[in-house]
């Protein structure tokens, strides 16, 4: 009798979970009729990006009782293979995707990706006019349809202490010299009046990390002349890549450099930690994202609030022959788009994160997804997150730059606003604007290839010349693999991007 | 129940009826039950075992012959699925003779004295096993093939050692960066754990806290050391700054030097295994017999000689044992390398596993999986050589 009963409550017990798991199956699914649809957003272990994302679902639910999202979160060198190998394999559990939007090149072509230019057209709240024409071409479009949802815009600029540098009597850095200089001679100073020596200079350096932008934003300077359509990676005749030369060496050396004059650990930093220093007064310059700017009016962290000024990338006076590899002077022949007889190229390194749909599951998720997507990136939401340094979104509407309201709100200085957005502007509206890489591969050639060479030169494995050899190698035989017709010409149509 | 059942099988069987005689029915249908009950038996052995046997095939072997073919082939995402294309040993190749041989391998230069040395005696060691065996009364052919081609892979890898460690501008690679871990870690790990297991069998007060106490780091999982050990190890912040400061190391890391980034990893890796030495060696310590310790130390032997002697040579086995079992381990290490140091700076702190790992997670499934079967014969080689050399030491002395 007893085993009876015991059994009997087994039974009972197997039915529920079956009854249970086969709703939350339902749920999962997102089938329609099943009751609330769920869309499971994938992207990486911030807290930045899947901050905003989770804060942001309950009110949305709220709004739309019958989507329910969540967001699944993995480190940033694993998103790139989640996401492939979920989509590849018919796997299919998560509906949406935050992400990289170089990927594109490798997501588009087999029909991962959801096409939304219909949507996009017929959503008014998204406001899709107010979204920074570039973003709208380059970081959402691919191949003339638009496939994802901007949520951030993304340059690399440099920041300085604005009380430190006026003390000394210094200007910000306008070459990647002067920002030698600067970090040289702030070495060591306390710059917190915590009694401490503090630092130069403040850049991520960390492998499987940011390290492979970082050179890049260097490099462009040296590389890049003629403006956005002639490319810093590749020379667009051949497909060849422009990493065997006297720019790419001059740029591995700055960047080595900048470690003397930074925190002794700066080999295993990446920008979590950079901000971080800087946030908390003990660097003189660093190079970042948008990301520095929000994270210093941050009251509960920032010790360097109206302290912090941001200027385009440093640029040089030398730039490369690419005929010859080797470094000549910046003239009026040479360097077209140069400024005081210096060659800027500020990169729009990574894009900006950006909401994607998956190909492959139902008209109801996507539209569901869809609904999401538009609604993070319409401006009564992004116009707030975008100030807000956590988020690790950093602006990309026409109206966050116009509007210095949004950011005196948020608790900048008019000054520190205006120095931030034109710093962002200047990089923005820049004629020799460097397009990050965004064809079949790109994960490979930068961050695996490129990322272990420079984290093996920064160690001091290897010399600069086997870096550049390494990293040429590399690239090579990815082109190869790939075929040198395809990637060329996938190469030239990623330049060609209307701004 | 198996038993009865096979002797009723058994007997069954057992007496031949008469012809025409009343036995003849009773006799078949004894046949007929017996057959019965054998093909019961044989069925219910194929159901009790095959189940097992199956499910030991799906995890064990299919996944070993599919990364086999896998270590063999370049394995791409594509738009309906996955393309596997077969390459040969291309994949072996390039971590032997290719792009990533100074990956896997190392930077190879010439050998300084101190390598030659090293090349030298290790050779001698191997040629002198090897004499000894066909000295031996049981010399078989297949036995002493393999110990030939197992001596030429073993000296063939310490002359590789040396010339990435024992050279002028040589650089060791994942493979050699594993080997360190594993001989130097378990050699420390073994002496602290006897080291402290001899401590623990002494009449001490507290004696039952400091083995719980000696315990705990093994229960706390890699990752948690791993993330300890990078706080603890950061001279910029954490718990032993002022440490750092009054020894003067604000300004050093331990990641920007090769040998100290590889030297925070297996302090890390000692820290979390040397309570696995201790908690063994003191079951062997306390089960020992004190008979003869008492004895020796009647007939005059001090502490010294009876450790040497007596308490040593007892512990032979279980020693052989227990580093038998941590060196199969150790080999695998990913957890510390991977969170405290990413495998730098460069690529300094690269295990073999977390090499095996940085490639799957960028979806060079083909190399990963050459990597894995490099280190499974790597793993095998040395276990083998490890066992065949002590297991003559432990039967001398048994």
């Amino acid at each position: 009798m007893r085993n009876g009963t015991r059994l009997g409550g087994l039974t009972w017990l197997a039915a529920v979970v079956t009854v249970a798991t086969a709703c939350t199956g339902l749920s999962s699914s997102g089938s329609p009729g099943s009751g609330a649809i769920s869309v499971n957003i994938l992207t990486f272990t911030g807290p930045q990006i899947a901050e905003p994302l989770q804060r942001r679902a309950p009110d949305f639910r709220t709004a739309n009782p019958n989507i329910s999202i969540s967001v699944t979160t993995v480190p940033f060198s694993d998103l790139y293979q989640k996401i492939l190998t979920d989509v590849s394999t018919g796997t299919n559990s998560y509906q949406a995707f935050v992400f990289d939007p170089q990927w594109m090149g490798d997501f588009v072509g087999p029909g991962y990706l959801e096409d939304l230019s219909t949507r996009v057209k017929a959503d008014a709240s998204l406001k899709w006019d107010d979204i920074g024409a570039f973003f709208r071409d380059f970081s959402a479009t691919y191949q003339g349809k638009v496939y994802t949802i901007p949520l951030d815009g993304d340059f690399h600029m440099v920041y300085y202490r604005t009380d430190i540098l006026a003390k000394d009597g210094l200007k910000p850095p306008e070459t990647w010299d002067d920002y030698l200089a600067i970090a040289q001679k702030e070495q060591g100073q306390d710059l917190n009046g915590d009694g401490q020596g503090d630092y130069g200079s403040c850049i991520s350096k960390k492998r499987n990390a940011q390290a492979y932008w970082f050179i890049t934003s260097i490099a462009g300077g040296f590389i890049q002349t003629d403006g956005t359509n002639q490319g810093a990676f590749f020379n667009t005749a051949d497909m060849k890549p422009l990493v065997q030369n006297e720019a790419f060496a001059a740029a591995l050396d700055i960047y080595k450099k900048t470690g003397q004059f930074g925190p002794p650990n700066e080999i295993n930093l990446d920008v979590g930690d950079t901000r971080g220093l800087f946030t908390s007064g003990r660097c003189a310059l660093s190079m970042d994202w948008g990301d520095i700017g929000t994270l210093a009016i941050d009251p509960t962290t920032s010790k360097v609030k109206d302290k912090v000024g941001a200027v385009i990338l440093p640029g040089s006076k030398m730039v490369l022959d690419r005929s010859t590899g080797k470094l000549v002077p910046c003239d009026a022949t040479t360097c077209k788009n140069a400024v005081n007889g210096i060659n800027h190229a500020p990169f729009a390194s990574f894009g900006g994160w950006s909401g994607a749909i998956n190909g492959k599951v139902s008209t109801a998720v996507k539209d569901a997804a869809f609904k999401f997507l538009s609604y993070m990136s319409a401006p009564e939401q992004s116009n707030v997150d975008v100030t807000i340094g956590k988020t690790g979104f950093n602006p990309y509407r026409t109206s966050q730059f116009s509007d210095t309201k949004l950011w005196v709100k948020a608790g900048m200085s008019e000054q520190a606003a205006k120095d931030y957005l034109g710093a962002i502007q200047a990089s923005l509206q820049s004629p020799n604007m460097i397009l990050d890489l965004r064809i079949p591969k790109t994960q490979q050639y930068q961050q695996v290839v490129l990322d272990k060479a420079v984290a093996q030169f920064l160690a001091g494995e290897i010399d600069r010349d086997t870096a550049m050899k390494q990293i040429y190698d590399g690239w090579e035989a990815i082109t190869n693999a790939e075929g040198r017709d395809k990637q060329l010409s996938a190469y030239k149509a990623s330049l060609g991007v209307q701004r | 129940m198996a038993s009865s059942d096979n002797s009723e099988t058994l007997d069954a069987r057992g007496p031949t009826p008469v012809e025409g005689s009343g036995l003849e029915v009773a006799t078949g249908e004894r046949e007929r039950v017996a057959g019965h009950t054998f093909r019961a038996a044989v069925s219910a052995k194929n159901v009790f075992l095959w189940p097992a046997l199956l499910v030991v095939l799906a995890l064990s072997i299919f996944p070993l012959i599919v990364s086999l073919y896998l270590s063999v082939s370049r394995l791409e995402f594509q738009a309906n699925g996955i393309d596997v294309r077969f390459l040969g040993f291309d994949n072996y190749a390039s971590l032997l003779f290719g792009t990533e041989q100074d990956h896997f391998i190392g930077v190879l230069k010439p050998l300084t004295p101190v390598g030659w040395i090293i090349v030298a005696v290790v050779a001698a060691i191997t040629a002198r096993a090897f004499v000894s065996y066909l000295r031996g009364v049981n010399v078989r052919l297949l036995g002493l093939l393999l110990r030939a081609i197992a001596g030429l892979l073993l000296v063939g890898l310490v002359w590789l050692f040396a010339q990435t460690l024992f050279a002028q501008g040589g650089r060791p690679g994942t493979l050699f960066v594993t080997l360190v871990y594993v001989f130097v870690g378990i050699a420390v790990q073994y002496l602290l754990g006897l080291g402290l297991a001899v401590l623990a069998t002494q009449r001490l007060r507290g004696q039952r806290f400091f083995r719980v106490v000696f315990l705990l780091p093994m229960t706390i999982t890699p990752v948690g050391v791993a993330y300890m050990f990078r706080m603890l190890t950061d001279t910029g912040k954490g718990p032993f700054v002022p440490l750092f400061d009054l020894a003067g190391l604000q300004n050093f890391a331990w990641v920007n030097d090769p040998w100290g980034a590889r030297i925070a990893v297996m302090i890390g890796d000692i820290w979390q295994w040397t309570p696995f030495m201790f908690i063994v060696l003191l079951a062997a310590l306390e089960g020992q017999d004190q008979e003869i310790t008492e004895a020796a130390l009647v007939d005059g032997a001090n502490r010294r000689q009876v450790f040497r002697h007596i308490t040593l040579p007892a512990l032979l086995p279980v020693t052989t044992t227990v580093i038998l079992i941590r060196m199969i381990e150790a080999f695998k290490i990913i957890d510390l390398p991977n969170i405290l140091t990413n495998g730098g700076p460069g690529t300094a702190t690269e295990s073999l596993t977390l090499e095996a790992f940085f490639d799957w997670r960028t979806l060079n499934l083909g190399r990963s999986a050459a990597l894995a079967y490099m280190l499974l014969i790597v793993v095998t080689l040395i276990a083998t050589a490890y066992v065949n050399l002590v297991r003559r030491r432990v039967t001398a002395t048994a």
